[in-house]
């Protein structure tokens, strides 16, 4: 590779060290450092140098948050250090919402004007900052910026912001409840505050995965241990990974993040492959409108889930995990890194452990604000310092996933059941629920309803019980629908109020589990609003890639926005027509799950006449 | 142009096409099937001498007992596959992925061919309502990722964009990009290993850039061309082709194609001469070419002038 390095100018020293601080000193005139005599006589470089890619994202973030942009020059001097072509890495940096590649405010706060938010205090909010502030997104030579921001998963506070401030030392902290105060204050410099408690609603005497939610100390790995941590883990390595596959197969656990697939097949066909090495990957890139449960397991619960990941390690055969987690859950973030700190302090992560010949490392990667990032697919390449571009399966990631390895791939609410199968049997958990979907499922309560939160219920309540645990539609109005499973999910109408909320009983109103989500709408709320939320969120969160998604976002957004100013193109049955169309082909034709589900909700929410009704706005009940 | 397997194929798999029991070497792609078949399947992104990409979708086809469309320009056939090429779906969705490329993008230059598949799925474009005035400017380099100006839906967003030209051998017109990453590819580990442009962006504001979308002068670009060459649409084009359309004088039926080999150096690179009124306009080399695959280098594809230089004169300097 004959790159073109060393024409953007010098990096700044600032820019060299937090380069450096992330990858170590460079070696010599090759890689970056001071050009020794030596380094005319011998070249390094290469695959060996290649090999480090992987470490783009890392790197560009530190920079983003020691300078608050990506420099030409910062980006040469990554290039030159990692031996990149700097048209990719450009192309990976300009992928993600939290970097900037123009010079940009130190402090830029996000604010969540996503679908709870909406039904909350967002959109008055950022109403609010536009008026005080001026429009999102323009800096006018300030030191700070406000823009909007897709969900940050803070949906049960009905606000929610996110601060990103770049300097030594950098900070990125949630606020939420977000309020026009808070945001100013953060924009200027000032306290900022967040409720970390956990926002669990539902009884604790039904808990399984939420059991140590609230109870222990997410910074100790002793209470942990006090708790019953790590027996799990001591279990599974007498089972051996042969046993604990048995166990979840046994189980009948079903993935978590969105498309059901059997976590003990998965597993198995890992374990199986005989290519080495293997990965596992948590998936922590939560990102669905509306979806909070991992946020909460890895801000309350950190060890668990990094002891599940383990479990899953050692069932698959893999030596090194890797938790992604979404750039927008610092706190999580800051509770996974000390977490994963104290567990190889005691040997729980590392060579041998629990005396055994098993060896298992974890790396917490953050994300840097890109949804896509959460497919799988896109979560390797994100990994590997590529552009988070989903790949065409097959191959799947069983079989050529992570550095092109078979590889494991769960969400944490997945992993999280596996701990809990250990404790009670394989046998046990089949028993919970009902028989196609077993165990408890963690439902995120969000929008018109008394008491929004996280539930953790047995398969088999109903829309309508879990409503009512939820103390129903707020104020007692009437109830008008209820987004189901996020943006990629559907809305589903008043009659679905007694459908079971298992994966076959969904399945059967044509609608999905997805991420968990329960969205409430009452009488007052405006459908139409909300479904161009969704369809600007797809627009704004295709990778571009595929044709299907990147240009039928972009129609679909257009066409619901002449629906909603009352000028449709022809008639609004033509137009609902071509709606159609356009949803047929992105499900059909398009690469990934986000543009197969782009128009999954929008449908739903012109199936019960949502859209087509030109004189009002307004849900019908 | 002709089928051909590297490889020799080691077994034949049984699959179905359109009904037709067919026999296909393993390994083969169903693409390379259909073609075997004589079906003329639309690709726009895929290409013989690069590896597929499978983006642009217009290649898709149905396969019993999957869930969504497959790709057929990078599926492998599996023994017993039925394959439907002409059912609704697929042609439903072949027209809507030509709708939304051609109201977006101008394909007015991307071959007859492309024309004849809107007129087979009978794509209508217009139907997202007339184009968005064009940008003016380079925004569309410096577009934010995640954010966009909420659009009131009575015209339908473009690519439209400024001819970039920024050095004397190529142009490039990105208001004629598909975004099928054959350019991306040829300058990368395809061909060139020079890695001087990539997609940027995501989502609509998508883009191929260089780093910080710096000139191609600025760039790591060393002029070989070979991203002209697998160009589907014109928005790669040379300088000459294209001052010659400006000026309105650009006449396919007026040129003539003569192949020859490259006099610089000692590799033997197919040259394709495109002469119009005596005059070189531009040089390719055959995709099937053993050597070439259609990529050149810089002397190879740009350093013909001296051939117009007479009695030693200054006219093709």
């Amino acid at each position: 590779m004959d790159l073109r390095l060393g024409v953007a100018g010098p990096a700044s020293d600032v820019e060299k060290a937090a380069v450096d601080r992330v990858l170590g000193m460079p070696s010599g005139g090759w890689d970056g450092g001071r050009r020794t005599p030596e380094d005319g006589h011998l070249s390094r470089g290469g695959r060996a140098a290649r090999s480090r890619r992987h470490l783009l994202l890392p790197v560009l973030q530190a920079v983003q948050d020691r300078t608050g942009w990506i420099s030409p020059a910062a980006l040469d001097y990554v290039c030159t250090r990692l031996t990149v072509p700097p048209a990719e890495a450009y192309g990976v940096a300009a992928f993600y919402a939290l970097l900037s590649t123009e010079p940009a405010p130190a402090t830029v706060v996000h604010v969540c004007d996503d679908l709870a938010c909406r039904l909350g205090d967002g959109e008055k909010l950022c109403a609010e900052l536009e008026r005080r502030l001026g429009p999102p997104g323009e800096s006018g030579g300030r030191e700070a910026r406000w823009v909007r921001s897709p969900c940050l998963g803070r949906c049960e506070q009905g606000s929610a912001a996110l601060l990103q401030r770049s300097g030594e030392p950098a900070a990125r902290v949630s606020i939420a409840p977000a309020t026009v105060a808070g945001v100013e204050a953060a924009l200027h410099g000032g306290a900022v505050r967040v409720d970390t408690t956990p926002p669990v609603r539902s009884d604790p005497a039904g808990h399984r995965l939420l059991r140590r939610v609230g109870v222990v100390d997410p910074d100790s790995l002793d209470s942990y241990r006090a708790h019953g941590g790590y027996q799990l883990l001591r279990r599974a390595l007498e089972l051996g990974p042969g046993g604990v596959i048995g166990q979840v197969k046994t189980s009948r656990l079903l993935g978590r993040g969105g498309a059901a697939f059997p976590t003990g097949a998965k597993w198995e066909a890992v374990a199986a492959n005989p290519v080495r090495p293997h990965y596992f990957v948590c998936n922590a890139d939560e990102s669905e409108p509306g979806t909070f449960k991992d946020r909460v397991l890895l801000e309350a619960d950190p060890f668990g889930v990094l002891e599940a990941l383990t479990v899953a390690g050692y069932a698959t055969g893999s030596e090194r995990g890797y938790l992604y987690l979404r750039g927008e859950y610092p706190e999580a973030a800051g509770r996974v890194r000390q977490a994963i700190s104290q567990a190889r302090q005691r040997g729980l992560l590392g060579e041998g452990i629990m005396g055994t010949d098993f060896n298992f490392e974890i790396e917490l990667r953050v994300g840097a604000g890109a949804y896509i990032a959460g497919e799988e697919t896109a979560l390797f390449n994100s990994i590997e310092g590529s552009r988070p571009e989903p790949r065409n399966k097959p191959p799947f990631p069983t079989q050529a996933g992570l550095f092109g390895k078979p590889t494991g791939v769960n969400n944490v609410e997945t992993l999280a059941n596996v701990l809990e199968i250990l404790r009670i049997g394989g046998d046990a958990f089949a028993q919970l629920g009902t028989p196609d979907s077993t165990g408890t499922r963690l439902f995120c309560v969000s929008g018109r309803v008394e008491r929004p939160g996280l539930y953790e219920l047995e398969f088999g309540v109903t829309l309508r019980g879990l409503l009512d645990l939820a103390g129903g539609v707020r104020g007692g109005r009437p109830l008008a629908a209820v987004l189901l499973g996020g943006a990629a999910g559907s809305f589903v109408g008043p009659p679905a109020l007694d459908i079971p909320l298992t994966f076959e009983g969904v399945r059967s109103i044509g609608a999905s589990l997805g991420s968990g989500v329960v969205l409430v709408l009452d009488d007052t709320v405006d459908g139409r609003d909300l479904v161009r939320r969704i369809a600007r969120f797809f627009r704004d969160e295709s990778c571009g890639q595929c044709v299907p998604c990147r240009v039928g976002t972009v129609r679909q957004e257009e066409l619901l926005a002449r629906l909603a100013s009352g000028n449709p193109n022809g008639s609004v049955a033509a137009e609902l027509d071509l709606l159609g169309q356009l949803g047929q082909v992105m499900r059909d034709a398009s690469i990934c799950g986000l543009g197969q589900t782009a128009a999954t909700a929008i449908q739903s929410a012109a199936a019960l006449g949502l859209l087509g009704d030109p004189e009002a706005g307004r849900v019908r009940p | 142009m002709s089928l051909s397997f590297v490889a020799p194929p080691r077994r034949l798999l049984t699959i179905t096409i359109d009904g037709r029991t067919v026999k296909v070497p393993e390994g083969a792609t169903l693409l390379e099937a259909c073609r075997q078949q004589g079906l003329d399947t639309p690709t726009l992104c895929y290409l013989e001498n690069l590896a597929p990409v499978n983006v642009c979708r217009v290649c898709v086809v149905e396969v019993e007992g999957a869930r969504v469309l497959v790709p057929s320009c990078s599926r492998k056939a599996e023994e017993g596959m039925v394959v439907h090429t002409d059912s609704e779906r697929v042609r439903a969705s072949r027209r809507s992925v030509l709708e939304l490329l051609a109201s977006s993008v101008d394909l007015s230059l991307a071959g007859p061919e492309v024309k004849r598949w809107m007129n087979r799925y009978r794509a209508e474009p217009e139907r997202f309502g007339p184009a968005a005035p064009a940008a003016e400017d380079d925004r569309r380099d410096r577009a934010r990722p995640g954010e966009h100006h909420a659009p009131e839906g009575q015209v339908a967003a473009t690519v439209a964009q400024p001819v970039k030209l920024d050095n004397e051998t190529y142009i490039r017109d990105y208001s004629r990009c598909i975004l099928c990453y054959k350019c991306v590819e040829a300058c990368g580990s395809e061909a060139q290993n020079t890695f001087a442009i990539a997609v940027a962006g995501r989502g609509f504001e998508a883009r191929i850039s260089t780093e910080f979308a710096v000139g191609l002068p600025d760039s790591a670009c060393v002029y070989c061309g070979n991203c002209i060459g697998v160009c589907p649409t014109g928005a790669l084009m040379f300088k000459s082709e294209y001052d010659l359309r400006q000026k309105g004088r650009w006449d396919e039926a007026r040129q003539t194609v003569t192949t020859t080999i490259c006099p610089y150096c000692g590799v033997g690179c197919n040259l394709e001469l495109h002469v119009q009124d005596n005059e070189i306009v531009k040089v390719t080399s055959p995709l099937d070419h053993d050597i070439t695959r259609g990529h050149l280098c810089v002397k190879g594809r740009f350093g013909y002038q001296f051939v117009q230089s007479r009695n030693g004169g200054d006219e093709g300097r």
